[in-house]
């Protein structure tokens, strides 16, 4: 494993995450119409952030929030170190179920109600993902980022069925329409804030921080697919990440219902196809 | 070797003790004294022999051939018995088929065969005689101040405590028993007597309910015992051996048809679909009995007959099915448990599901597999005894099983909101137990053959676990009210024990990678001539993040520090520091805070169905299986 990939990547994943995050609200105010912020707004955003008051609904609640941080930092750093996929996934969840338990210690309806869709969240992409690594490992051997990272074909190619399903689910880890279910950049659609609603401050701000971790190390699970040639990858990365752009703006939430049948059918049809067909290849 | 017969023994002599002493202090201390003394001795035979291997032991078949088959007899004539008095026809013939088909294996075929070894202990029975000491001595423990409750809550039930700690204490003989049979008669005598033991303390309360339910269990265990029985008859008819390490080494050629036998046994008494549901309907006894089936003891039993014949299902068609019942009931189990808001039936589903898992590894049968299907029977007994004890204690205070009932636990009875929470998080958290025992049985399913399937039900299933474990944690840690604090009125030995439990949690977690090495390495070793781990890196890993977590809380004392509280966003309604808020028409309403069931998604009865249909088919192709492999001929 590196352990230099890992600190490069808790230094620089802020800056990087940030800063597309500014990007991402450019470009969708220009698709509405609007002129919108300058490109480094999310870092004024939190900067203001940190110097609010601390208020606080639950004493508890901040020690969820900053486990949610820590462990999405934990599982990025181990993922860029090239560690193992699966526990790369396991500490995911972790950190997603403890910005749950925050939610829930808040103790407030709006909250409470967030908790529960973000949940529902979890149970909907969480197959997908664990069915991505072990197709990684079916086509690679190995369930060692690194190993990955190093496979000399291009496994979009073994992979494609995976590839679109981690797509599909992509649009609900970025908290993005039409599967932005528990907590959205869109107030119209939103009940009060979400999961956030009671986080506020530097908690809030560590929200934000933890997103930009996890938003870059799902740009990193898409590089997998491509890395064996850097400029296509990173041409991938960036049309991938406009075309959820485009579909944040195109489309309005749906019923969480509907987004848990969807992604798991989706999930279902895609994973089993591409698996099988991978196995009856290496078969032959 | 002495230790094994103290194990067998001790237990026994205890039941018999406690049921001839009059009900007195001294009694509850001697219940607390034979705990230890059985914890203590089963600690022992860990220490000592550890590194032994496997060891046969000669004991001699008589007399104590003779004394269980007359045990056998005696448990199936008392089924008999109170099947009439409590006119149940079809548990009566159940117990007449069983009673005739073991009649005809002793008088024509049990003098023909001859056991080298009648005892055995090796890594795996020495795990799980832990597991039967360690965790089933503590509920022992806790039944005693729990019982003493019990009967002040329930002044109508008859106390009949002598019996319930007998029987008790009599389970725990029957499992050593079990678990250190190498003679499969033997096995099967205790087998049995696990059976009828269940069966007595679920019908404690004497109720319709928990007769009809005490009857369920038996009738569908009794199905398994002839499954069971018919294994042994097999054997006598083809002249095979009575003699479990003979058959697992002998594999699939000689061993398949007494294994699938077995293993469809095990099915039952480890409450898989199609047969769970008589362990849902064990819930009527009291709450230790329930921490019992579900941990130690039953249906560990039931897993550990799998598990142990693993070697021999390894790619067959029979093996192939058997997992497949398991992966299903996994599946179906766990949504099932999502729709649940009775803390118990939550418990139960998840033993099903997990208890599936295992049976999944086992009827997959590689070294990779067995490795995972220990890690889970393990963890798992940990984790749930914890669990069920600790919904006993919070019934008790709060008078209610439901878990939305249990809003706010985390303000009136904080540390048993604590352990409860620990005892979750180990069921479905990294880089607590269980969650390491998935990531075993994930890798030991993608290498297997049919793995796809696995991996699916898997994936799926471990998703649904995470809702449903989470959203209870959340109603714990949720302060809907400001409730006092009551847990003053907690027994102190029941918060010992629960404490024990919650310690065992987070230490066998971080002892995994010893575990692992010492015992579970050795045993997958010496079957299949292979290792199965999860690598160096990920161990050194596993625990940086177990300490994280450990480390985490102190960050609790900076939060604490200069914080303005504030109430819940109410969209700006009057709300009262109780949060009452002044609702439409001036009328004051109090908020409330329920989790979501999803009952259109995974309702009840119809996943039930729908995975009782798919587990039967698969039954029938297990035994098709079976007949194609050639395994009658």
């Amino acid at each position: 494993m590196n352990y230099l990939y890992a600190i490069v990547f808790i230094v620089l994943a802020p800056l990087v995450g940030g800063l597309i995050a500014g990007i991402d609200r450019k470009i969708t105010a220009r698709m509405q119409g609007r002129v919108g912020p300058p490109v480094l707004q999310p870092f004024y955003d939190l900067g203001k952030l940190l110097e609010k008051e601390h208020v606080v609904v639950a004493l508890s609640q901040n020690y969820f929030v900053l486990g949610y941080l820590v462990f999405n930092l934990f599982a990025g750093a181990l993922f860029f170190a090239g560690g193992d996929l699966l526990l790369v996934v396991f500490a995911f969840t972790l950190a997603d179920v403890l910005l749950v338990l925050g939610a829930y210690a808040a103790t407030s309806p709006y909250s409470f109600v967030g908790a529960e869709r973000e949940l529902v969240q979890v149970m909907a992409y969480e197959p997908m993902i664990i069915l991505a690594a072990a197709g990684f490992y079916i086509a690679t051997g190995s369930f060692f980022v690194t190993d990955i990272a190093a496979y000399p074909a291009p496994l979009i190619v073994l992979l494609p069925g995976l590839f679109l399903g981690l797509f599909y689910v992509l649009t609900m880890k970025l908290r993005k329409s039409p599967f932005d279910i528990s907590t959205s950049h869109h107030a119209h659609q939103e009940i009060v804030k979400g999961v956030t609603t009671e986080f506020s401050g530097s908690t809030l701000g560590m929200v934000e921080v933890a997103h930009w971790y996890e938003t870059v190390f799902l740009l990193g699970l898409f590089w997998l697919f491509f890395a064996w040639n850097p400029v296509v990858a990173a041409i991938a990365l960036v049309i991938i990440y406009l075309a959820e752009i485009f579909i944040d703006n195109a489309t309005a939430r749906v019923r969480w219902g509907f987004a848990l049948r969807s992604i798991w059918i989706v999930t279902l049809v895609l994973a089993t196809l591409n698996i099988v067909a991978l196995q009856l290849l290496g078969g032959l | 070797v002495d230790v094994l017969y103290f194990l067998l023994l001790a237990p026994l002599i205890a039941a018999v003790l406690l049921y001839v002493l009059p009900d007195h202090p001294v009694r509850d201390w001697l219940v607390r004294l034979a705990a230890v003394v059985i914890a203590g001795a089963s600690v022992y035979l860990l220490a000592t022999a550890f590194d032994k291997g496997t060891q046969l032991i000669a004991f001699p078949t008589e007399p104590a051939g003779l004394v269980l088959e007359g045990l056998g007899l005696a448990v199936a004539l008392a089924i008999l018995g109170l099947s009439i008095k409590y006119r149940k026809p079809v548990a009566a013939a159940l117990v007449l088929v069983q009673v005739g088909l073991l009649l005809w294996f002793s008088v024509v075929y049990s003098p023909g065969m001859h056991a080298e070894h009648n005892l055995f202990a090796d890594e795996f029975s020495i795990v799980m005689a832990v597991i039967i000491g360690v965790i089933g001595s503590a509920i022992c423990a806790y039944a005693v101040p729990y019982m003493r409750t019990f009967h002040e809550h329930h002044p109508e039930i008859q106390d009949r405590r002598r019996m319930f700690f007998f029987v008790l204490f009599a389970f725990l003989s029957a499992m050593f028993g079990i678990v250190f049979s190498n003679n499969l008669a033997w096995f099967l005598v205790f087998w049995e007597v696990t059976t009828f033991c269940s069966f007595v303390l679920i019908g404690y309360t004497r109720t319709e309910e928990a007769i009809d339910n005490a009857f369920l269990a038996v009738v569908l265990n009794l199905v398994g015992g002839i499954g069971f029985t018919a294994a042994l008859l097999w054997l006598g008819m083809t002249g095979g051996s009575i003699e479990l390490d003979k058959l697992i080494a002998g594999g699939a050629a000689i061993a398949l048809v007494p294994a699938t036998l077995i293993g469809f046994a095990g099915l039952t008494k480890a409450a898989q679909l199609p047969f769970s549901s008589w362990l849902l309907g064990a819930m009527v006894a009291p709450t230790p009995v329930s921490a019992l089936l579900h941990s130690s003891t039953m249906v560990k039993a039931g897993v550990y007959a799998i598990v142990k014949f693993a070697p021999v299902f390894a790619n067959t068609l029979p093996g192939l099915a058997l997992g497949l019942v398991g992966g299903v009931t996994f599946l179906a189990a766990s949504a099932i448990a999502v729709t649940q808001s009775n803390a118990k039936r939550v418990l139960a589903y998840s033993t099903v599901a997990n208890l599936g898992l295992v049976v999944a590894c086992g009827g997959i049968g590689t070294y990779e597999a067995v490795w995972a299907a220990i890690l889970l029977i393990i963890f798992h007994a940990v984790a749930k005894s914890l669990l069920f004890l600790g919904v006993g204690t919070v019934e008790h205070q709060v008078h209610s099983r439901d878990i939305e009932d249990m809003a706010g636990l985390i303000t009136n009875l904080p540390k048993v909101g604590l352990m409860m929470l620990i005892g979750m998080a180990g069921m479905y958290l990294a880089p607590l137990g269980m969650l390491l025992s998935k990531w075993a049985t994930l890798r030991a399913f993608i290498d297997a053959p049919g793995g796809v399937i696995f991996l699916l039900l898997v994936a799926f299933g471990s998703a649904v676990t995470v809702f449903f474990w989470a959203k209870w944690m959340g109603l714990l840690i949720a302060r809907p009210n400001r409730g006092e604090n009551i847990e003053s009125r907690v027994p102190r030995d029941e918060l010992a024990v629960l404490g024990l439990l919650a310690f065992l949690v987070v230490t066998v977690s971080v002892l995994f990678p010893w575990i692992s090495r010492y015992l579970l390495e050795p045993y997958v070793f010496t079957l299949y001539g292979q290792i199965a781990q999860l690598g160096q890196d990920n161990i050194i890993i596993m625990l940086l993040m177990m300490g994280t977590v450990i480390l985490l809380p102190a960050s609790l004392l900076y939060f604490r520090k200069g914080r303005h509280v504030l109430k819940p966003y109410m969209s700006g309604r009057a709300t009262t520091d109780d949060m009452r808020f002044s609702g439409s028409l001036g009328i004051q309403r109090e908020m409330g805070l329920h989790n979501y069931y999803l009952e259109d998604l995974f309702n009840e009865p119809r996943t039930f169905r729908a995975g009782v249909a798919v587990t039967v088919v698969l039954i029938v192709l297990m035994f098709a299986g079976l007949v194609l492999a050639g395994g009658f001929a």
